[in-house]
């Protein structure tokens, strides 16, 4: 409620206006919304960027380059070379084959493509070498400009224990419990058992959640020291540990900082970033529903201190945990471009990149902290090639076969690197894109959320879109009473989708026998002259039988024009809409309900899947009579699934922890695939004996492929 | 023939009684179970007769009832039993509702050894359904055998009834759509019952061509019986409760000494995948007859006719961006051919023939701008997309099938070459290869081709090349037209010269593109695939109105 109160303050803050004349207003905001990118000729920055990045990422500082008049260079691996980045660019250079080690990580080759293009700076994006300070370093030698803060400040912000020392001395809030490198398990549990349990562990170098793990006893301690080291060589070269205490419950809530070389630092809000899965975050917003003025300045005036203290330039994050009581505490400091740093430029206008340009060539930050608005809400969703329905989301990969963004709807921002016919590999993240919403209001926002993720096609891949939408309209999110425990507590058994009730199902029954009916009718409509004439059947009445998961529904439809009356379950729903059979989205008009649904195949025997609220489902539609002899039909058995072990996902075999022959208990590891640069761990679901194992550590597994069989 | 048609009743009919009894095909034994209903309601049928109480009106309606539950209610639900439909039903679900008009209803058979004569062993109408009826307004001839009268075994009367509907399909020019559950020649009738086979073959060869012929195989199917089906257009198999064999295992075991199950033997699976004489296997009864509703609506009535224009909602100009990056930038790397296809055609509704056979290449209709089109295209993810002896035979078939009525040929092209290998030379590749070939040459309608990678040897030729009478032939960016693959020319061409990778670039730089294809004309024209919809769009209406003839011959004699 009080999240409720604060946001319709705010607009009454920001917009003095009557609801009348709000409209025009928003209309007005929408340029703005974006991000304002001010190109003043006079101002001189480079003249050419090389962008050491991929994805949407590197295509989002392309357009800021642009804009300002600056050539850009991509960078890209060979499959990589009709990517959309390296397409955008002015010129683009092959630095390696796939694997990131041999390509965006190959700091020689990219040096080799900077001094090939007389390039005069670099932006790093996120991820890859945006973090390195050796990057940094060589191009500082070689007297190229990096796009980002000093060497020093990556660094010292870098390693998670420096990085809290430095903030305590400048008077930062930090977690309690903190403590230093760990070298054994052992040591580890004792340094848990120290600190009291819960713990969390991770590598020191590591950054974002990526490889965070929280161990609530001594067992889990061990276990989590195992991964984290080992994801620690292999990720970052560097062993170190960090383990801390853990807050329950805790939001993550960061702030924007935008520094020069002048001394000067500004922070620019923050950023809710507290849904998130394995410490991923999914869904983030600006501002956030929980802070009060007072907590917001508390943690920018921090932020902008540890900003100071490191003698930071350009943008930068500081990332802190807020527990129930408002308390927050610094987590760390992200010393590069955040992937979700859209909504802060959303609700400010600041172009960060542009900043972020200009602070590199060495300007000093035209704006003062009283300059920094927070213009409305702006909510972004990761759309991820990934599926849900396995523990939030597993990696997916896929060719895009259909893909559309909702760039046809207004306050919609897409920030993707992909297009129609890409793949999504197993080299590289899986993200599709950066979905950002706007509005004056939050409930502004989260309403055009909910149109952009019906409006968005994605064919090919499985994405998490139905995930999204159930996060944005479930009523703990709207109601802002969340934390980074959101999914797990919300969805204990794991996501199912959308639940349907009594009248969403009967919206969709209808969509998909009017959907059925248009089809049929449309198998009549033979063109030109025939020489045996055609009888279409004439009807406007169908009795049809609609199956949907266990249910089936006898239902009724009668055409009127476009509008189809279906009766179903004793409730009659109006459905109409142009029917287009050739077009993904199906925009629909149920019982004056606008809807977009989505089409996502049809077959002749009837089977129709559909998106209707954001989640897909099978429905099957036959004619009474095709249903009645359907009857007849016999079942067929599926395979038996509980003593197989499948990929849940492509990547590569790290470990295989058995033999046929062994006897492995219920939960006990089968072996580790690296996808997406996790490791996941499988485990038997139940004591058996193995009876055969199909893989081999270090090699390629697609999803679905057999791993090992069980007796 | 003979062979075949002694060891069809050895497998499938043993005389028991007056009745025959499908023991190696049917789990349930019915020849006594079938026994019982009859005899009853046909001694009361006798009743009447002898004391001829009945008007003519009432004795019509009640042979009209007789004839719709054909072998009796046991019998309807032992078939229901093995996940069938009855004769009757499947007719029902094929055809629009109420568009069924049947003939031969009161047809019986007419045999008279061992007591077939006696009324008890009469059923209105025999073992088979016929008539004709729409599918989508559409109108269409069928046959479905009805396996509860005498296990749809063929009598003559069977034969002569399916004779009938073929002529009446031949006449008015409309296609024939065969529902196929017998259990093969009606033994009792001996001669006759073989005389009715080739009766039917007769027809299927004179109508080959003329009407398109679809069988769809919804039970066993043994013996000389198969030959009908192989005769026809298609076949479609139910899977599961379909079989076509010359004999059956029992006979095989006895001749070859093979252990081998019906399943294997004749089944969905094995003619989908290893012997190609199926077109497709579909689940069930009812899903086959839905998707033979949806299949039908691609193809013209009778040679007569222009390929069907059906309303179409996807624009005939749209551009498809994402077919401009799928082609690999490695040529040695695939690319699935039908993410090609699906993007190009209306609504992305492709209907593949033979999706699990010879998968090296590509058939199946689809329409563009509403009008059905036959694609042919090589599948780089399979065996490289070669041309091998299964997948000459396959394409060869449709092209012709497609050329005999009027459909539009749309090829895509990525040939690396025929496969080498004594397997194939032994099975005799030349002679099967020729086959595509000689199929693509002699059709004259419309052919777009369209090059999207390799165009190698002979296999270029092959794949309605311009040389072969293509209408329009194009070539995206990716194209290469050349002898052989640049490695391999490189080795034949500078054999035992140092610098073979200089030489390799340069052969590169001069043939693995479209330019030597494109400046002698060989391709109209280089075309960006993003546009490859709304160009072939555009030249199909063009050529619509393409006229070309071949010499007049009695026939050609293509290389069987």
């Amino acid at each position: 409620m009080a999240a409720h109160g604060l946001s319709t303050s705010l607009s009454r803050l920001l917009f003095p206006v009557k609801y009348a004349s709000l409209r025009p207003r928003c209309c007005a905001l929408h340029s703005k919304a974006q991000y304002s990118t001010v190109y003043n000729p006079s101002e001189k920055t480079f003249d050419k960027i090389l962008i050491a990045n991929r994805g949407e990422i590197a295509c989002r500082v392309i357009k800021t380059c642009k804009k300002m008049g600056i050539k850009t260079v991509a960078v890209h691996s060979d499959v990589d070379s009709s990517a959309v980045h390296a397409k955008m660019a002015d010129e683009a250079v092959c630095v390696g084959p796939a694997p990131t080690s041999k390509s965006y990580l190959n700091m020689d080759a990219i040096m080799d493509a900077i001094r090939m293009t007389g390039a005069q700076a670099v932006h790093p994006g996120y991820g890859f070498l945006s973090e390195n300070k050796e990057f940094a370093k060589r191009l500082a030698a070689e007297g190229v400009t990096f796009i980002g803060p000093d060497t020093h400040a990556i660094q010292a912000m870098g390693d998670k224990i420096e990085s809290k020392l430095i903030a305590k001395a400048a008077k930062v809030n930090t977690i309690p419990g903190f403590d230093g490198v760990v070298k054994t398990a052992e040591e580890a549990v004792k340094i848990a058992q120290d600190i009291g349990y819960p713990v969390m562990i991770k590598a020191s170098a590591g950054g974002g959640g990526k490889g965070m793990r929280i161990a609530w006893n001594d067992e889990e301690t061990r276990e989590g020291f195992r991964f984290s080291s080992q994801e620690a060589a292999s990720s970052f070269g560097d062993d170190r540990l960090l383990i801390e205490k853990y807050i329950d419950n805790p939001r993550h809530i960061e702030i924007q900082v935008l520094a020069d070389k002048h001394g000067n630092a500004l922070w620019l809000n923050e950023r809710e970033c507290s849904i998130q899965r394995r410490n991923q975050k999914v869904v983030e917003e600006a501002p956030s529903t929980f802070l009060d003025p007072e907590t917001r300045r508390a943690m920018g005036e921090q932020a902008v201190q540890l900003a100071k203290a490191v003698q930071y330039s350009s943008a930068g994050t500081v990332e802190f945990l807020v527990d129930s009581k408002k308390n927050f505490y610094f987590l760390e400091m992200n010393t590069r471009l955040q992937v979700e740093h859209p909504i802060t430029e959303c609700i400010t206008g600041l172009d960060l990149v542009e900043q972020m340009i200009k602070v590199a060539k060495g300007y000093q930050l035209q704006h003062k902290q009283e300059d920094i608005p927070i213009n409305g809400w702006a909510i972004e969703s990761r759309v991820y090639a990934e599926d849900p329905y396995k523990s939030f989301g597993l990696p997916s990969i896929g060719r895009l076969s259909q893909y559309q963004e909702p760039l046809n709807l207004s306050n919609v921002r897409v920030d993707s690197g992909i297009q129609e016919g890409s793949d999504i590999s197993i080299y590289y993240d899986p993200m599709i894109s950066k979905l950002v919403t706007y509005g004056a209001t939050r409930a502004e926002a989260l309403a055009k959320m909910e149109d952009a993720l019906d409006n968005y096609v994605v064919r090919g891949v499985t994405h998490n879109i139905p995930l999204l939408r159930e996060i944005i309209t479930h009523p703990r999110f709207i109601s802002g009473d969340i934390s980074t425990n959101f999914l797990p507590e919300v969805y204990p058994d794991g996501f199912k989708g959308h639940q349907l009730d009594v009248d969403s199902r009967r919206e969709l029954l209808a969509a998909a026998a009017g959907l059925y009916v248009s089809a049929q009718l449309r198998s009549q409509k033979v063109l030109g002259n025939l020489r045996v004439s055609s009888t279409p059947v004439e009807c406007s009445r169908w009795e049809l039988c609609v199956e949907l998961g266990e249910g089936r529904h006898a239902v009724e439809v009668t055409k009127a024009g476009n509008v189809y009356t279906v009766e179903v379950d004793g409730g009659k729903v109006e459905v109409s809409g142009e029917w287009n059979l050739a077009s993904p989205l199906l925009p629909v008009t149920i019982n004056g309900t606008d809807r977009m649904l989505q089409c996502l195949s049809r077959d002749a025997s009837g089977r129709i899947v559909l998106q209707h609220l954001g989640t897909s489902f099978q429905v099957r539609v036959l004619s009474k009579l095709a249903a009645e002899l359907n009857s007849y039909m016999p079942e067929k058995v599926p395979e038996d699934t509980s003593s197989i072990l499948r990929s849940p996902m492509p990547g590569t075999m790290v470990a295989v922890s058995v033999k046929p022959g062994d006897t492995v208990a219920e939960g006990q590891e089968i072996c580790v695939i690296e996808a997406m640069k996790m490791q996941n761990s499988l485990t038997a679901s139940r004591q058996a004996k193995v009876k055969s194992v199909h893989c081999k550590p270090g090699e390629t597994v697609g999803e679905g492929d057999l791993l090992v069989e069980l007796e | 023939m003979m062979a075949a048609f002694s060891v069809a009743r050895s497998s499938c009919g043993l005389i028991n009684g007056l009745r025959i009894s499908f023991r190696s095909l049917a789990q349930v034994k019915h020849g006594a179970v079938a026994a019982s209903v009859p005899q009853t309601s046909l001694q009361r049928d006798s009743r009447w007769y002898s004391v001829g109480h009945l008007s003519v009106k009432e004795r019509i309606d009640k042979k009209r009832k007789a004839a719709l539950v054909g072998g009796g209610q046991k019998r309807i639900d032992a078939q229901h039993k093995r996940g069938k439909l009855t004769a009757r039903e499947r007719v029902e679900l094929l055809l629009d509702p109420e568009s069924f008009v049947e003939t031969d209803m009161f047809v019986e058979h007419r045999c008279s050894d061992f007591g077939m004569e006696q009324d008890r062993n009469k059923f209105p109408g025999d073992s088979v359904v016929t008539g004709r009826g729409r599918i989508n307004g559409r109108l269409v001839y069928v046959f479905s055998q009805d396996f509860t009268v005498f296990g749809g075994s063929l009598s003559g009367a069977h034969a002569q009834k399916i004779c009938k509907i073929m002529d009446q399909a031949m006449t008015v020019g409309a296609p024939v759509i065969g529902l196929n559950d017998s259990g093969g020649a009606r033994i009792q009738e001996g001669v006759e019952s073989l005389a009715g086979y080739a009766d039917i073959f007769l027809r299927n060869v004179m109508a080959s061509g003329v009407v398109p012929q679809i069988s769809l195989i919804m039970g066993p199917c043994a013996g000389g019986a198969v030959y009908s089906p192989a005769l026809t257009d298609f076949t479609f198999m139910v899977k599961d409760t379909s079989y076509l064999f010359i004999t059956g295992p029992d006979v095989v075991k006895s001749v070859t000494n093979e252990d081998v199950t019906q399943e294997e033997l004749g089944g969905a699976k094995t003619h989908t995948t290893v012997s190609g004489v199926a077109h497709h296997a579909f689940e069930n009864d009812v899903e086959a007859l839905l998707n033979l509703r949806e299949f039908f609506n691609f193809l013209p009535l009778s040679n007569q006719d222009p390929a069907p224009i059906r309303d179409c909602h996807d624009p005939s100009d749209r551009l498809v961006p994402s077919l401009d990056t799928i082609v690999p930038f490695e040529s040695t790397k695939a690319y699935d051919m039908l993410d090609i296809i699906q993007a190009i055609v209306d609504e992305r509704d492709f209907f593949e023939i033979m999706p699990n056979y010879a998968k090296n290449i590509v058939v199946g209709f689809a329409r563009m701008n509403g009008r059905t089109v036959g694609i042919v295209g090589n599948q780089p993810k399979v065996a490289s997309g070669c041309l091998d002896i299964n997948s000459s035979v396959k394409g060869a078939r449709f092209v012709r099938f497609c050329d005999a009525f009027n459909i539009p040929i749309i090829t895509f092209v990525d040939v690396p070459g025929f496969l080498p290998g004594t397997a194939q030379e032994y099975g005799g590749i030349i002679r099967h290869g020729a086959k595509l070939l000689f199929a693509f040459a002699e059709a004259t309608v419309p052919k777009i081709t369209i090059i999207t990678r390799k165009a190698y040897g002979g296999a270029y030729d092959v794949m309605s090349s311009k040389h072969l009478r293509g209408d329009v032939n194009y070539a995206w960016p990716t194209a290469e037209v050349a002898v052989m693959g640049a490695k391999g020319a490189v080795q034949i061409i500078f054999r035992g010269k140092e610098n073979q990778a200089e030489a390799e670039a340069e052969y590169v730089e001069k043939f693995a593109n479209p330019f030597p294809a494109a400046v002698r004309g060989f391709v109209d024209d280089i075309i960006e695939p993003s546009t490859t919809r709304k160009k072939i769009c555009r030249d199909l209406e063009v050529l619509a109105s393409k006229k070309q003839v071949n010499p007049w011959k009695k026939h050609a004699n293509i290389p069987l």
